[in-house]
Order: C-alpha cells, then sequence, then structure tokens
C-alpha cells in the first residue's frame, strides 16, 4: 500500500526525528509514504477560519495532489493532520468555500474533498492492524508504563476529525499495548497543553503544563508519548518542574520493531 | 351546464400581506364555468360562512371553490357551510394559498400568480366532482391505552369513570411507571408512591379496566372506532389466579445477580421477581434469562417453596385480539443513553449517576434504603455537584435539540432534599438557564436558593475526572464571575436528557401515527389539538408527546381521556366517501392494488362481466369502502386504470394539472 506522505514543517527541522522514524517504520511495517512533491505549510491555525480562502490553498493542492495519484493522504503531525482534514471537510460540505477556492485555483476539475485522509495513528490501527503490529515487535517494550498524551487536534471536533470517543479516547493506549509495553491512563491526557499561549501567557501555559504531568506522574506513567511536536514542545519547556520524559509515538515504535539504531545510524 | 363560485379569503395579512387577492377575485371570474368570485377578510368566520351561503342560493352554484388555508384547517367548516346552504358538501374545493403560497413567497407578483394557477386548478376539479354520501361504520365501545404509567392510569380511570371499558397494556411486569421510581414530587414535597399507588389500586379494582401487564401491543388493523389489536401476553410462569403473592418465590430464588431494572441497576434482583413491592398485579414473573431452571433445567426452587402451586415452567406466550374504537398512547420516557458523554466520567465512576438513579438512592424503598451514599465505598458524601442539561438543549448531533423541562425543578427538588436530610453537605448546581414555569415552581427553585444555600453556578461543566485523593475533580466554568472552576466533589449528579421510550417507533408505526425527529408523537394541531394524532382514533397521553411533568401529564392525559369518551359516545361514525373503487370492465384481477392496500381493503371475486357484448366470468378487484381510507395507492398501482378514487379521480387530477400548465 503506498500513501501520499504530507511530513509538514517543523518534521523537516525540530521534529525531524518524528519524521525519519514513521518513514522507517512504515517501511518495516509493508507500507509505503510517498511524499508530495513540492508541499507547502499546511497553513497552520489560519486555514482554521471559516472565512479564509487563500490560507487554505496550501492543504487543498496536497489533497488534490493525492487525488490525482488515487492515494490517501497520511498525516503525521496532529496539527497538520488538523488542518488538512478540516479543510478537507471543507471542501467536500461547505459550498461557499469549495467555489471560491476551486474558482481561485481555476483548474481543469474542481476538488470536491474526495481524498481520505489518515493519520498515521490510523494507519496502524486500521490497516496495519495493532496485532500484526505485536507480531512485528522483535523488541517488547516490556515493564514500560507509559502514559498516551492526546492532547487536542487529533481528537476534537470529533464529528470532523473521526479519530476517536474525545473524552475516552483508546487508539494511542492499544498502541502502546502493541508494542508491548502498558499504558497508564490518566484523566489529563486530553487536556490542552496550552498550544500558542506560551507566546502570551507563561505561568497559564506552565500551569497546564504541570497539571498534565502530575496527573500522568499521580498514576504511575514514566514517560509519554504524542504525536504533536507542539505539544512536544509544551510539555518539554513549559513545566515548572523536572517533568516525565516525552518522546514521539513514533520512536517508540521504532525501538519497539527493534530498527532504532539503523535509523539513528 | 356548472355555476361555479369561487371564494377568496384574506386571512388577515396571511394571504392578503403576499397575495393581491382582489387581482385573483378578477381573474378568476374569466374561468370557464365560474358565474361568480368575491373575497372576504376571513372566509370562515360566521359572516364570510353567510356569504358562501348566500351566494350558493342566490347564483344557484352547483360547485364551490374557497382560496384559502390548508383543506386540513377548515375544508370541514366549509363543507358543513355548503350543506346547509343545500349543496352537497363534496361539491367543494379548497385552494390553497396559504400554507402553500403566500407563506412561502415574499414577492406579490410572484405569490399573486401561484394563487391564480391554484385557483384555477380547484375550479377545473370542481367542475368534474361529483355530489357524494359519506356512510356510517360503528363504533367498539372499548378504549385501549399503551402504557400504564402515570399517563395511562389516568386516562385509563376518567375514560372507565365515565362508563367505558378500558384496556391498559404495559409492557413491564407491573403498571406504575417512571413516577413509582421517584421518590418526591415538585413542588409540594408530597411522596410519589404514596399519591400514585391508591391509583394503582384503583385502575386494578375497577371493574371497567382490564390490565394486561407483562404483555405488547403486536398488531393493529382497522380504523378509527373499529379497530383490531394483537396483544402478546408474555409468558410469566407465575399463574395469575392462583399466585398469592406471598414473595417467598423471590426470597429463595438462588439466582440473584441480573441488575435490578426498576433500580436502575444500582443493585440486582432474583430470576423471579416483581419489579417493586407494591406492584400492581403482586404476581412475579420468571426472567428465563437469568433463571436456573430454564438455562440448565435443574433447580426449581421456586416451585417447591410455592405453597399455592402457582409456578408453571410449561407456560407459553399468549395471543389475544380484542377489539376498540380508540387508542390511547400513553408510553412515556427513558433517559438518554450516556456513552457518548465521557466528560462527565458516567461509565467510569460509580459516583457519577443520572438524577433517576438519586432518585432510587433517596427512596426509603431504594437499593440504599434512602441513604445516599458514594456508590464506590458507601461512605456519605459531604460535596454533591449537580449537572444540567446533560444532552438536553444539545445541538450536536450526539444530545436532543429540546429542553427536558423537567430537570430544573427536579434538581432543586433533589438539592433540597439533600440538605434536608444531611445538612452538612454542600450542593453546587451548574446550569445554562434555570427555566421554572409552572405554578409555584419559581418560589419552590427559590427556595432552594434562598433558605437552603444551594450554590448555583451559571456555566457548564467540562470535565469531570478522578482527583488524587480518590474523590471526583470537576472542571467547569462560571460565566457569572468569568472564571474557571475547579472543585473537587463526592458525588456527580446528571440531569440525563429524556426521550421517549424506545418501543414507540415500533408502535407508531403499527397506529400509521406520525412522529417528529426526536420520535416524540406529534399532534393533530400543535395548539388546538394537542392530545390527538392526525390519524383518526389515535390519543396522545403524557411525554410520548413531549417533555413534561406530572401535573401536566395527568391534565393531558384527561383531556385525552375526554376525547376518546366523545369519540365513544357516538353509536356510528359517519365514514370518509372518497374511498377507491374498481371498474369491473377494465380490472384485469393482477392483484397489484391488493398488494398496496395498507388497510386490507381489497379482495377478488369472480364476477360476470359484460364486454363488447361478450358475457364472460372474471376475477376482478372489489374495494371494502368501510375499511378503505381513500389513501389512493391502489389507484396509482392499478397498471390498466380500473382502479379510481372518488372525489379524487384520474381525471379530475389530470384537469388541475392541465389548468395549472395552462
Amino acid at each position: 500500500m503506498t500513501y501520499s506522505y504530507f511530513p509538514g514543517c517543523t518534521l523537516k527541522n525540530k521534529a525531524k526525528d518524528l519524521d525519519f522514524y514513521a518513514r522507517a517504520c512504515a517501511k518495516a511495517l509493508g507500507f509505503q509514504l510517498e511524499e508530495i512533491p513540492e508541499w507547502q505549510c499546511c497553513g497552520a491555525v489560519y486555514p482554521l477560519a471559516s472565512d479564509e480562502i487563500a490560507t487554505k490553498l496550501s492543504s487543498v493542492r496536497a489533497l488534490k495532489d493525492a487525488k490525482a495519484k488515487g492515494q490517501d493522504l497520511v498525516t503525521v503531525c496532529s496539527a497538520c493532520h488538523h488542518v488538512i482534514k478540516r479543510v478537507n471537510d471543507d471542501m467536500a460540505n461547505v459550498e461557499e468555500i469549495r467555489t471560491k477556492v476551486n474558482n481561485y485555483m481555476s483548474d481543469e476539475e474542481p476538488y470536491n474533498g474526495e481524498t481520505k485522509v489518515l493519520h498515521y495513528l490510523e494507519v496502524l490501527r486500521d490497516v496495519v492492524g495493532f496485532d500484526a503490529i505485536k507480531e512485528k515487535v522483535v523488541n517488547p517494550l516490556k515493564g514500560r508504563k507509559i502514559g498516551a498524551y492526546y492532547g487536542c487536534m487529533l481528537l476534537r471536533p470529533s464529528v470532523t476529525m473521526q479519530f476517536d470517543d474525545p473524552e475516552n479516547p483508546s487508539i494511542i493506549e492499544d498502541f502502546i499495548r502493541a508494542i508491548g509495553a502498558e499504558p497508564v491512563v490518566y484523566p489529563m491526557r486530553n487536556e490542552c497543553c496550552g498550544g500558542y499561549i506560551s507566546l502570551k501567557d507563561k505561568p497559564m501555559a506552565a500551569n497546564m503544563v504541570d497539571q498534565i504531568m502530575d496527573s500522568a506522574a499521580w498514576k504511575g506513567a514514566q514517560e509519554l508519548i504524542t504525536a504533536c511536536p507542539l505539544c512536544m514542545y509544551n510539555l518539554r519547556n513549559n513545566g515548572t518542574k523536572e517533568g516525565l520524559p516525552v518522546t514521539y509515538f513514533t520512536e517508540l515504535l521504532a525501538e519497539a520493531l527493534g530498527i532504532k539504531e539503523e535509523v539513528q545510524a | 351546464m356548472q355555476r361555479i363560485g369561487v371564494f377568496v379569503c384574506h386571512c388577515g395579512t396571511n394571504i392578503a400581506g403576499t397575495v393581491d387577492v382582489k387581482r385573483v377575485v378578477e381573474a378568476v371570474k374569466k374561468e370557464p364555468g365560474v358565474v361568480y368570485a368575491e373575497d372576504y377578510q376571513y372566509m370562515c368566520s360566521e359572516a364570510g360562512q353567510q356569504k358562501i351561503a348566500d351566494a350558493v342560493k342566490n347564483e344557484h352554484l352547483t360547485g364551490i371553490v374557497i382560496c384559502s388555508c390548508s383543506p386540513r384547517m377548515h375544508e370541514g367548516t366549509f363543507r358543513k357551510a355548503a350543506e346547509k346552504a343545500g349543496l352537497n358538501p363534496y361539491l367543494v374545493e379548497i385552494a390553497n394559498i396559504r400554507e402553500q403560497c403566500s407563506w412561502i413567497h415574499k414577492d406579490m407578483e410572484e405569490g399573486t400568480e401561484k394563487a391564480v394557477i391554484l385557483a384555477r386548478a380547484a375550479i377545473a376539479k370542481v367542475m368534474l366532482n361529483a355530489p357524494l354520501q359519506p356512510g356510517e361504520s360503528r363504533v367498539v365501545k372499548r378504549a385501549l391505552v399503551i402504557g400504564g404509567g402515570i399517563a395511562g392510569i389516568q386516562t385509563a380511570l376518567d375514560i372507565a369513570d365515565a362508563g367505558y371499558e378500558v384496556d391498559i397494556v404495559e409492557k413491564t411486569p407491573s403498571i406504575g411507571g417512571r413516577m413509582s421510581q421517584l421518590d418526591k414530587t415538585f413542588p409540594t414535597l408530597d411522596c410519589s408512591s404514596c399519591i400514585l399507588t391508591p391509583k394503582m389500586g384503583e385502575v386494578n379494582a375497577h371493574e371497567k379496566i382490564n390490565i394486561y401487564t407483562y404483555s405488547e401491543v403486536e398488531k393493529v388493523s382497522g380504523f378509527v372506532g373499529d379497530f383490531s389489536v394483537d396483544i402478546r401476553k408474555k409468558a410469566r410462569y407465575v399463574d395469575m389466579d392462583k399466585c398469592t403473592g406471598c414473595g417467598l418465590c423471590q426470597e429463595k430464588c438462588p439466582s440473584r445477580k441480573t441488575p435490578n431494572e426498576f433500580n436502575r441497576g444500582l443493585n440486582t434482583r432474583p430470576a423471579i421477581y416483581t419489579p417493586f413491592a407494591q406492584a400492581v398485579p403482586n404476581v412475579p414473573v420468571i426472567d428465563t434469562e437469568a433463571c436456573i431452571k430454564f438455562k440448565t433445567g435443574k433447580c426449581g426452587v421456586c416451585s417447591k417453596v410455592c405453597a399455592a402451586g402457582a409456578i408453571d415452567y410449561t407456560q407459553k406466550d399468549e395471543i389475544i385480539t380484542r377489539e376498540y374504537g380508540a387508542i390511547v398512547v400513553a408510553t412515556g420516557f427513558d433517559t438518554i443513553n450516556l456513552d457518548k458523554f465521557d466528560e462527565y466520567y458516567y461509565n467510569q465512576s460509580k459516583d457519577v449517576i443520572t438524577a433517576l438513579e438519586l432518585e432510587r438512592l433517596m427512596n426509603a424503598a431504594g437499593p440504599t434504603g434512602g441513604n445516599v451514599v458514594r456508590l464506590s465505598n458507601g461512605e456519605h458524601p459531604k460535596n454533591i455537584v449537580f449537572i444540567q442539561c446533560v444532552g438536553s438543549r444539545d445541538v450536536t448531533c450526539r444530545g436532543k435539540s429540546y429542553c427536558s423541562k423537567i430537570c430544573c425543578m427536579y434538581t432543586a427538588k433533589q438539592a433540597m432534599l439533600l440538605k434536608d436530610h444531611y445538612p452538612d453537605v454542600d450542593v453546587h448546581v451548574f446550569y445554562i438557564d434555570v427555566r421554572t414555569p409552572g405554578k409555584n415552581f419559581d418560589e419552590f427553585y427559590r427556595r432552594a436558593v434562598e433558605e437552603y444555600d444551594v450554590d448555583y453556578i451559571k456555566g457548564q461543566v467540562g470535565k469531570v475526572s478522578e482527583a488524587e485523593n480518590g474523590r471526583l475533580l470537576v472542571q467547569g466554568v462560571d460565566l457569572i464571575d468569568n472564571r474557571q472552576i475547579k472543585m473537587e466533589a463526592d458525588l456527580v449528579v446528571l440531569a440525563t436528557a429524556i426521550e421517549p421510550n424506545k418501543d414507540v417507533r415500533k408502535i407508531a408505526t403499527m397506529l400509521t401515527a406520525s412522529i417528529d425527529n426526536n420520535n416524540f408523537l406529534t399532534e393533530a394541531h400543535p395548539k388546538l389539538r394537542p392530545v390527538e394524532s392526525p390519524t383518526a382514533g389515535i390519543f396522545l397521553s403524557g411525554v410520548c408527546q413531549g417533555p413534561k411533568d406530572i401535573p401536566e401529564t395527568v391534565a393531558q392525559a384527561g383531556a385525552a381521556a375526554i376525547k376518546v369518551v366523545g369519540l365513544l359516545a357516538k353509536d356510528k361514525l359517519v365514514t370518509n366517501p372518497c374511498t377507491a373503487q374498481s371498474n369491473p370492465l377494465f380490472c384485469n384481477g393482477c392483484s397489484a392494488c391488493e398488494k398496496v392496500c395498507p388497510y386490507g381493503a381489497i379482495s377478488y371475486e369472480e364476477q360476470q362481466v359484460m364486454d363488447g357484448g361478450v358475457r364472460e366470468n372474471r376475477r376482478v378487484a372489489v374495494v371494502n369502502s368501510a375499511l378503505c381510507q381513500g389513501c389512493g395507492a391502489c389507484t396509482v398501482a392499478c397498471p390498466s386504470g380500473a382502479m379510481d378514487l372518488k372525489g379524487f379521480s384520474n381525471r379530475q387530477i389530470l384537469a388541475e394539472v392541465d389548468a395549472i400548465c395552462r
């Protein structure tokens, strides 16, 4: 199976490890990620404004490219996934946006939200299957107590994201089980990390991170995993005390599949 | 030679605001056959009807067209007016220029043009109308009430007290419904059971009332005045005549692990059980899915201990067929499923409960003997948080857009009772709005705030989760103080939205009674006919029609009863003469009409037919006009054009189409 792959800017920069572990694991698990040529920034938060058109275009270009190839589009970064999925939903369901965008792009074939947008975790769950992953794990992370940190972007708005139960998700816990570790469910796993508030209100950002870290530690987690570079940044940098270590889920997947050293080399 | 009169109604500004009625009058005057046309402000008024009557007499009209509101509104009124003036009532046609024209158009030009076209179509049709004579049908002097809660009980009592027989069909083993689960009632705080059980006893003892508990309506046929209903009496495995209600079987039953439905699953019950101590009838049933005897063949303890010899494992479901003149739906409600509301932690914590579960905890006959405790550890809660509008007024796909109406009041009630029983508790209520319309309702709520010091917080709760000390952590917002709230609680009570009983769809389908998007049964008119279904002979009582509290339910139950009595008091009903008839000359006996008829009104018989001078025997369709409801399905299905509907013949419909396309 080959997917169109949209890495996103952060994955070429601060979050390089999220990207290259994802590619290596895909290969090990038997699916191809074909990077979309000349992709552009997903637009970050701007495309989410309902009256924005221009900033939606880069997402639409990536979606069109995947459509032309007849492939589903896969992302790893929570934020890119969120933006592209919601733009795609607008293209499928909001006539005004669809018309304006298509008029602006003035391509022969209009884009109407045909491309299926998948997060890497959804591919693991729904295409590869966690049971199949379990079988390919050569280095089960036995005895490690891992808390899943979901954040907001993957889960909400649930009607559009269709990812998991927004209030009581289970996909990352199932993933943790598949790589042989013990998932730790803690109340604050789907609370906001603070997002961009750390630029404006440091104490509030700190408070939010502390709350997440305290909750996870109380429930016995020894480490956290996430899919989001921004969550990662906030969790690592904004707390007032030494928090739990945070890694990308793809890194642990690579470790469990026994290809981490190989990738690092 | 037809002489048609046309009467155009202004309906105040309802029609005249968007339709130039004077121009309509001028336009229709030019139509062939029209000899008279006029407009008037309110055609349906006494004066308007007089105008029609005068014109019929003075102009010797042979047919009339009223351009007004929907025929559902006033067709009857105008037919009566015509009849009084000596014209056959079926020579009246309505052109609906209100609902189908003025109300949906904004532009006077367009509205007027369309009104003229609609009038023209009605004129073309009335030219072909034939005088029809309605027939008569019988009225079975017995009513069926589906559902044995307070709505069904009150309706049954009121009908029976008027002297008519009533059957109550109740799905569960006892009548009593939701009200029997409640502890106290607002705004008077009298005990729910104390006011309900006498009524249950009264129903049970009433010589005109027959109760079928543990029974379900299986099939309904017939029509207003003459329904035939199949009722499935589920096997109780206990002989109702022999059982003395001693309760020994329930005490000794070794299978005790089934969640107790009456206590909302807060404790368990035996496999042989009555839902509650005051059950009517006081005869248990055996739940075969839980019963060891039924599952393994071994046990039989209940049979051994029963001194009356009432246990009968061989009993079978029984289907009885009864006839009724009227049917009342009183199927009540349930609380919505909370699986999609995980932010409230209901499925994760025993200390998050619904308000109905709290009723059971507060009730002296409930699973904790009336002690309100945390179900996780049995401890007395100190801080209690109520959350309003859980799933109500929620326009997302998981919730209900409507207000459940009863929650504000029962929350105030529960909060006060808790403060009364346990003066040391703190009670907080998160709300969107507090809605207390009703006699003595707002005073009741003010008491909670002012006398009982219940802390009302305007704002919603975003998350309930576990706190580190084993309590619950409630995160919410106070919109008046504009601050976030984090508060620990021992017990969280959810004012869960109510929805119609799950079975109502099935029942509505059997009755051909319409339901809305939320599965509430639809009234014949939202203001003027609130207790009748649009389907004749079907009446609505209680929450099956919309959220209501007990006083409102009882009032509606009585209203439904008087409507039923009004129907049953008649000896004969006038039947609609607009029924189908088949022309034996055209009928080829294909059975297409019989297959589509929803009322079973079409049968086939051998008839001698004289066709083109040849006499032969043919199998042809015959319509039973007493059963036919005039839906017209057969006329559409008939491939040879033999089937036609009186008052809506194919010729008439095509004449209308022609007039519109002209």
